[in-house]
């Protein structure tokens, strides 16, 4: 089919974005990839939304004064950052786009297990997202993302209860793209695709699904309960009405530290096979990065307590809690230098997403450095609500998962749109993403060391010139996000085309079996899997094979 | 290549059976592939639906360490015997549904709608016992945050002398401990109670209702194939209702005793 276009010159091969094109066709779609650009599409107005809101904050912190936002409306401007950023851009953004794009190729099924549920997660995720934001501009809300109780069942203004609502569809919408995943990875793989051949992004999502699926609907339910609490004054979680506010921290980090690793693992995955593609090589020590992610999600639902270790918790589940800590970097480290290990001898392309994939490997690994500070329990007493939180968390999240997801956006860009972006502005912004992100966030590990508290829209003089250094960072991290805005937009008109199907020279099934664009139903036929990933070593051994039509036998059904 | 990826890749996958052809997805190779995948996403929600009530019931299990006395004798006013009752009623409707999603196996339509309706009938029942259960309390001013009123509880603990009204004003709960209570923190704990008692129940009166409309259509879908005579129907559906039957089943296994039972 590739041909074609080569044999009729203009007459276009069908592809999953010509095939149809009404409105219609793409609301109602069960194709997995259509879905991934609903969701592509719809988180990235959530980040540009959540985005000013951060612009914002950084303007206000310039100076040392409260002068650009009041202290009322600054508290909405972090809520919104945070519940945009983290409920409606992180969570959803790798596994809901990249995953549901490249996942069924990869391991060479025509679609997900689920469509249906599939293209339902996207509405659940819609009408959760348009109510949150419905709340966050009807009069705003102050909670901060955390929403904790009592502030939030008691005494906060506005309509946290929608809010609320919002998250709690977003967070069922993340629950059934985990149910779609765990059994699409289960039982949807190609012959010959074995568990220990399927690619590490697989492994990753696999991971993550997990956490979806166990860790989801403890806080969705946590939240209705803070929304039964404001509405009926019950007191679950009110001491002025009987109840605990520490069980909700409980509960609400029970899923919330789980959700940083659905929002890193899944970036981890993208890591794993951009740099093997672009150092030719396999990754080093497949079998234990696969595990590490499986260790990072089992361990990573049994350290929810190192968010309390200053709320008064028993000091013996803290101690506990901050060992198992400790221990999820051991997982994290065995990625770290595994991936290290791969780029060592390989044959290393500088491409735009391997340049985003040596940006994350730096801004994680201190990202994840200095949360072993936070983990230990006398450095975090000191470190609480601090500066220091943030830069740490932003490292992990922004650093990590935002860099891996450009990553992921501009390896599988050219086979989801046909189209190549320009290199050297990709690798410019890319650059800049690097540069601006440690300018505006390095200070703050600084300032948080010093006792800058989060949370407030002025500070003390002798803090002045780090936070503006921040600030300036901040713009030019900006830059580095708009830069792809424009290009990535502007190639799919003005792009080269991208006809072959693998521009990147990459292995697996999605580059070498995939038409690009793809075609409606990814291969001509069920591929059989004949060789495990990242096959560098054997660059004329296909990884999976197109079987022959079958005999036609009458009455049988034809693939 | 192993040798059964030879086999295949010689002859093509293995061929659907032509009569599965209209109940084979799209996106599946074979009717067994497709039935595998919906069970194990059915078990995949089934663990989601625990955890979403399990964190409910650990809270209910902390405040009901830290507020025994209160909660104790709040929860006599729940009624065990219609709570019993409506044990039974699930557990038949439990095996009506299992011989329900038998009969759709062996593709016996009548016999499906049969044990589909006898469930339906039991899951009616169960909502109708529910809604006296809760109307009780809408007499007895024990609905949370609508005019809630403890008064029930203190004049039905006073007659089983349990609750002592003491001079100050405070009462004084006798379990096989003691303890002694502002009628302000009264009213707020055995509301928590009662609190816990329509979100758990709430909730699973929900299921129950999202489950026995998933019956009415599975009854729908039965009689089609049975007018149109279908060779070979679809017992799916039924099996992975029948899965989600049991589980709404068992939650109340566990609501039962944890709020009409314990401390009786």
């Amino acid at each position: 089919m590739a041909t074609q276009t080569i044999a009729h010159g203009e007459q276009q091969r069908v592809n999953y974005l010509n095939w149809k094109t009404t409105v219609a066709s793409w609301l109602f779609t069960y194709d997995h990839k259509r879905i991934g650009i609903l969701y592509l599409v719809s988180i990235t107005i959530f980040f540009l939304l959540g985005g000013i809101a951060a612009a914002l904050i950084r303007m206000e912190l310039a100076t040392p004064k409260g002068d650009l936002l009041t202290s009322d409306v600054y508290n909405k401007m972090f809520t919104i950052h945070g519940v945009l950023m983290i409920f409606f851009f992180l969570v959803p953004s790798i596994p809901a786009v990249f995953g549901n794009f490249v996942l069924p190729m990869m391991i060479g099924a025509r679609d997900v297990a689920f469509p249906r549920l599939n293209l339902l997660s996207w509405y659940f995720f819609m009408v959760g997202a348009l109510l949150a934001t419905i709340a966050l501009v009807k009069g705003g809300i102050d909670t901060g993302w955390t929403f904790y109780t009592p502030y939030s069942s008691s005494f906060a203004k506005g309509e946290v209860s929608l809010a609320i609502v919002g998250v709690f569809l977003a967070g069922f919408s993340s629950i059934f793209t985990g149910i779609n995943f765990l059994v699409t990875i289960h039982k949807m793989r190609a012959p010959g695709m074995t568990w220990f051949r399927l690619p590490l992004f697989v492994w990753a999502m696999y991971a993550t699904s997990l956490i979806q699926v166990l860790g989801t609907p403890v806080v969705a339910i946590t939240l209705l309960l803070v929304a039964v609490e404001r509405s009926l004054r019950i007191g679950i979680f009110d001491p002025n009405l009987g109840g605990d506010p520490i069980l909700y921290q409980h509960l609400f980090w029970f899923y919330s530290h789980p959700a940083v690793y659905i929002m890193i693992l899944p970036g981890m995955g993208v890591i794993s096979e951009v740099i093997s593609a672009f150092s030719k090589k396999r990754v080093f020590g497949y079998h234990f990065v696969a595990f590490a992610s499986l260790a990072i999600a089992i361990i990573g639902f049994l350290v929810w307590g190192h968010h309390m270790f200053s709320t008064g918790q028993s000091i013996y589940a803290s101690i506990l809690f901050s060992f198992l800590t400790f221990l999820v970097a051991i997982p994290s480290a065995i990625k770290t230098f595994n991936w290290m290990a791969t780029i060592w001898k390989g044959r290393v392309h500088w491409e735009a997403p391997m340049i985003y994939a040596l940006g994350f490997m730096g801004l994680f690994v201190i990202g994840g450095l200095t949360g072993l500070y936070l983990a230990a329990m006398a450095t975090n007493v000191h470190l609480t609500d601090t500066y220091f939180i943030v830069a740490h968390f932003h490292y992990v999240m922004v650093g990590g998962a935002i860099m891996a997801y450009l990553a992921a956006l501009h390896f599988w860009w050219p086979k989801m749109t046909g189209r190549m972006y320009p290199q050297s502005w990709a690798k410019l912004s890319a650059l800049l993403v690097f540069v601006g992100f440690n300018l505006t966030f390095f200070p703050q590990f600084i300032l948080g060391y010093m006792g800058m508290p989060r949370r407030y829209h002025s500070y003390p003089e002798e803090w002045a010139a780090l936070n503006l250094l921040s600030s300036a960072g901040a713009s030019v991290l900006g830059i580095g996000y708009l830069l792809p805005a424009i290009y990535l937009v502007w190639s799919l008109k003005y792009g080269r085309v991208v006809t072959e199907r693998n521009p990147w020279g990459a292995r697996g099934l999605e580059w070498e079996l995939v038409d690009t664009p793809p075609d409606p139903h990814n291969f001509e036929r069920t591929p059989i899997v004949t060789r495990p990933a990242y096959d560098y070593g054997h660059p004329e051994e296909p990884t999976g094979i197109i079987p022959k039509p079958r005999p036609v036998v009458v009455g049988g059904k034809d693939g | 290549m192993s040798v059964k990826e030879a086999e295949v890749l010689e002859h093509g996958t293995s061929l659907a059976h032509p009569a599965h052809e209209e109940i084979l997805g799209e996106q599946f190779e074979t009717l067994e592939q497709q039935n595998n995948a919906y069970l194990i996403g059915m078990w995949a929600f089934i663990v989601q639906e625990v955890l979403f009530l399990g964190a409910i019931f650990a809270a209910y299990g902390i405040y009901r360490l830290k507020y025994l006395h209160e909660f104790t004798l709040a929860h006599k006013e729940l009624d065990w015997v219609v709570g019993g009752i409506n044990t039974l009623v699930l557990l038949a409707s439990s095996y009506t549904m299992a011989r329900a999603v038998r009969a759709a196996m062996q593709n016996k339509h009548g016999r499906q709608i049969l044990y589909l309706g006898f469930t339906l009938f039991f899951a009616g029942i169960f909502m109708f016992n529910k809604y006296i259960e809760y109307s009780k309390k809408y007499e007895h001013h024990l609905i949370p945050g609508w005019g809630y009123d403890a008064h029930a509880i203190v004049e039905h603990g006073e007659k089983k002398k349990i609750l002592e009204p003491l001079p100050d004003g405070n009462y004084k709960i006798k379990l096989e401990t003691e303890k002694t209570v502002t009628p302000e923190e009264f009213k707020q704990r055995t509301q928590l109670f009662l609190g816990f008692y329509f979100i758990l129940t709430g909730l699973h009166g929900l299921h129950v209702l999202v489950g026995m409309i998933a019956i009415g259509v599975l009854m729908v879908r039965a009689y089609i194939d049975y007018k149109k005579r279908k060779p070979v129907a679809d017992y799916m559906p039924v099996e992975m209702v029948g899965l989600y039957w049991h589980f709404v089943d068992i939650v109340w296994i566990f609501i039962y005793p944890l709020l009409y039972l314990i401390g009786r």
